[in-house]
């Protein structure tokens, strides 16, 4: 069994109209056993950047670590918030520092950025597990449930959706993606990321 | 096979653990102590690759030891198992990975809760009701499961269903629990331990009994 599905769980994340979306299951298992039904991939990296690590387990908690002190050094050495382009290229270089032992994580992230008028541009990318880095325009996907994401996403995503209708569309398909996945799932949980707020929801999900 | 459980309740976690000392199918040794005290009122429960389990425990131990030495207090339990689970983590990646699997409970003082922790030699870490390590867990896990929060109408009354696992059970409805997963265990596995030893850990600190 690969190491990448050693202990299950994917993130997706989505584009919407001055928005962006970020949701991840919490099953942590151990390759087909069930060990945790409170297993939280995404972690805050600023008020507006979220990142989820999907994975294996203990790197999931490494590079939280880790990302949490480059992070923090960034900020007091800039003396200003890392915007997410720049987070994204620094998720990027850290995981290709391990090019060849590297972490078993395929994160994905979703923020938003500033634009010189001083408005807020959506901003989703992610990277595979040695920081290629992949920036989409409509949605990524990541995890043991990753092809069920995207035929999922793929049927029901369209552009400019409302924060309401981004947080009804990415947890449909996250919801019934991981139904399909034996290694996903046993609830989810979901980040709405607007200009003025952050809108977080736990999912009512099958936990069999 | 080794086998090792633990679970929480009202103000308290159990931590039990087999006592078999096995080297490939003889049994050498059936009074092994698999749990050690890392603290007033922390507790560790290990099993693993023979000699890098000890051999891990007592670094742990002494690191932990000599935290609360430096410092005139004792790491809380989530801090005690991130260190751990760094420990683990950074084994992984070296020259000689320690393959040790643990289950960590602990009693936080500071906030007046029990607390436990899962963690494997990958160092995979997280924060459980009740947790299991070995081929013990597929029995014990799943009985476990069966009633987190599951209520039975007798003759019109709400009863709760506490033989299973409650997290706001009282010591008693806590050790009969940790029975029926020893029964369970012994019922269904075909290379069952015989023989546990049981700890607990609460307010009052860690002591160990007999079931």
């Amino acid at each position: 069994m690969s190491i990448m599905e050693n202990n299950g769980g994917s993130v997706i994340a989505m584009v919407g109209k001055e928005c962006v979306a970020i949701a991840c299951d919490l099953r942590l298992g151990n390759q087909a056993l069930g060990v945790s039904s409170d297993f939280q991939k995404i972690f805050p990296v600023t008020d507006r950047i979220f990142l989820g690590l999907p994975g294996l387990g203990t790197d999931v908690t490494t590079l939280k670590e880790l990302f949490r002190f480059r992070v923090n050094m960034y900020t007091i050495k800039e003396e200003r918030e890392i915007e997410p382009e720049t987070f994204a290229h620094l998720v990027s270089s850290t995981l290709y520092e391990h090019r060849f032992g590297p972490y078993f994580i395929e994160p994905v992230m979703a923020g938003l950025s500033k634009t010189p008028s001083g408005g807020f541009k959506p901003f989703i990318a992610a990277t595979d597990l040695i920081g290629c880095l992949n920036f989409a325009k409509d949605f990524v996907v990541a995890g043991t449930a990753s092809s069920k994401l995207f035929g999922v996403a793929e049927g029901l995503w369209e552009p400019d959706l409302e924060p309401e209708d981004l947080f009804e569309t990415i947890s449909q398909t996250i919801m019934n993606a991981v139904d399909r996945d034996a290694y996903s799932g046993w609830g989810c949980i979901v980040h709405v990321i607007t200009k003025d707020q952050i809108v977080t929801r736990t999912l009512k999900a099958r936990m069999d | 096979m080794e086998t090792s459980f633990a679970i929480t309740g009202k103000g308290y976690v159990i931590v039990a653990a087999d006592t078999t000392a096995a080297r490939s199918i003889v049994k050498m040794k059936t009074d092994e102590d698999k749990i050690k005290a890392l603290g007033p009122h922390l507790l560790m429960a290990y099993s693993g690759e023979p000699g890098d389990t000890v051999q891990f425990a007592e670094y742990v131990e002494r690191n932990i030891r000599l935290y609360q030495i430096r410092h005139h207090y004792s790491l809380r339990p989530s801090a005690a198992a991130s260190w751990v689970r760094r420990s683990l983590a950074e084994s992984l990646r070296s020259r000689h990975p320690y393959s040790v699997n643990l289950l960590l409970g602990g009693y936080d003082e500071a906030s007046d809760e029990p607390k436990l922790y899962w963690i494997d030699y990958l160092g995979t870490m997280t924060e459980v009701p009740f947790g299991a390590h070995g081929y013990g867990s597929y029995f014990a896990l799943s009985l476990l499961d069966r009633c987190v929060k599951k209520y039975l109408v007798i003759s019109g009354a709400l009863i709760c269903h506490s033989r299973y696992h409650n997290p706001d059970a009282t010591l008693e409805e806590g050790i009969e629990t940790l029975k029926r997963c020893i029964d369970e265990v012994a019922k269904r596995l075909i290379v069952s331990p015989s023989k546990y030893k049981v700890k607990i850990v609460d307010k009052d600190g860690v002591r160990e009994i007999e079931l």
